[in-house]
């Protein structure tokens, strides 16, 4: 019996691990990022390119998956046209909470080179937006280097989304 | 004399245009006697007025009355070999002529000839459709409803077929501003949240290059630097610009050189 007694206080590394609650939420969080599979435009095929085997989203814990009730990230990758806006708003609702945001590329950050009457002239008009990624198209390495400043992000946040300071739109 | 252009703002134009340029015409040519587009022509005219025939590249381009477009392409169809309707849409020369141009491009398959058939309306009246005779005719004539206001006569199912159904405008128009106008900038506002909604949005940014000195979140202020996300006053600001070194290692003005005395 004395022989397996462990003084967890003070053996550090043994079986226990102590950390706040925050810590492990937003480790689970960040590392199973689950994004929806929504492409709007050209920079959809870079959004594919980044979940197949050469650049591989799996291998960070990120898997696309094809309902927004199982996702929690919202990759808008492309041009947002008006008639489609109401659209990308109500699969955005459809999410569960915690839910974040990446805007990806130009034409989803400001309307892009579409100044047209046609084009939404940036997301950010009708959803909350956590990451802005520049690029016509960013290419997977920078889709990737955004989704690790959104770990950044979530693993800075609380655990409890109403702590946060996110700012809700509606 | 040539006319004068005050050329004060001519530095302001981020494009070249050349004062002497023409737009390029296609020369049209007279329709060669016992040719296919003869026979065509001829086949045609039997059955309506041809207001005007000619070619142009290589293809027939006749001209004919609104009315008539339905019969036109039924003869073109039925007797002589046109079996495709490649393309139907409008041009707008409202401010020209106050017409649309309709035009019709057909296909023959057979001999790789190609025909359009072109007729002018004014604004407001309506074209018969030609859904009957080419099934392709409905998209495209939908569409150009959708794109200039064109109604179209018994059409099966004529309803907007690019914009959105609670559009308003027809963005093909040439009076149509191409960044759209008050409708069209609220129109994802107005959809989703409600017009209620328009002051804390704002409106659209059409500058892609507009700095917002008073955001401190998004924009750098450099010699006017703030903490990340501070609410700046803008009365009340507190100047604090960028300090230069005054020290001048040659100064051309006096001609003292500071470099020399130091060695």
């Amino acid at each position: 019996m004395a022989q397996h007694q462990v003084n967890y206080a003070s053996s550090a590394g043994l079986p226990v691990a102590l950390t706040t609650v925050d810590h492990l939420v937003n480790w689970g969080r960040s590392n199973s990022l689950w994004p929806l599979t929504y492409g709007l435009a050209c920079c959809a095929i870079e959004m594919m390119a980044s979940g197949a085997s050469r650049y591989d989203f799996d291998r960070m814990g990120t898997i696309f998956r094809a309902s927004p009730r199982q996702a929690d990230v919202m990759i808008l990758a492309g041009t947002l046209s008006k008639k489609h806006s109401e659209f990308a708003r109500r699969l955005y609702d459809q999410m569960t909470e915690p839910k974040w945001v990446i805007s990806m590329g130009s034409c989803a950050n400001t309307g892009g080179m579409f100044n047209t009457y046609a084009t939404v002239q940036g997301v950010d008009r009708i959803i909350p937006v956590d990451i802005y990624l520049p690029g016509c198209a960013p290419r997977p390495e920078t889709l990737q280097y955004a989704m690790m400043m959104l770990q950044k992000k979530i693993r800075r946040e609380s655990a409890n989304m109403n702590n946060n300071t996110k700012q809700r739109m509606v | 004399m040539r006319k004068y252009t005050p050329k004060d703002n001519v530095q302001a134009k981020s494009y070249y245009t050349d004062r002497f340029w023409v737009a390029p015409r296609v020369p049209s040519e007279a329709i060669e006697e016992g040719s296919h587009f003869d026979r065509v022509v001829m086949a045609v005219a039997d059955k309506v007025t041809i207001e005007e025939a000619f070619v142009q590249i290589g293809q027939l381009r006749i001209v004919v009355k609104a009315k008539d477009n339905f019969e036109t392409l039924q003869v073109l169809r039925d007797t002589c070999g046109y079996k495709m309707c490649s393309e139907l849409s409008a041009v707008d020369y409202l401010a020209k002529d106050g017409e649309f141009e309709v035009f019709y491009q057909m296909l023959n398959l057979d001999e790789a000839k190609r025909v359009r058939v072109v007729c002018r309306i004014k604004e407001g009246e309506a074209i018969e459709s030609i859904v009957p005779l080419f099934k392709m005719a409905n998209f495209a004539e939908r569409e150009m409803f959708d794109m200039f206001g064109i109604k179209v006569n018994n059409h099966p199912y004529l309803k907007r077929i690019l914009m959105p159904d609670d559009w308003e405008g027809h963005p093909l128009l040439k009076t149509y501003p191409v960044e759209g106008d008050e409708f069209a900038s609220w129109y994802e506002v107005d959809k989703i949240f409600g017009k209620e909604y328009r002051d804390i949005v704002g409106p659209e940014n059409r500058d892609p290059a507009r700095v917002d000195r008073y955001d401190s979140q998004r924009f750098s202020r450099v010699g006017y630097e703030v903490p990340f996300g501070a609410e700046i006053d803008k009365e009340n600001e507190k100047e604090n610009p960028i300090k230069y070194s005054e020290t001048f290692l040659v100064d051309y003005n006096t001609g003292s050189k500071v470099l020399e005395k130091r060695k």
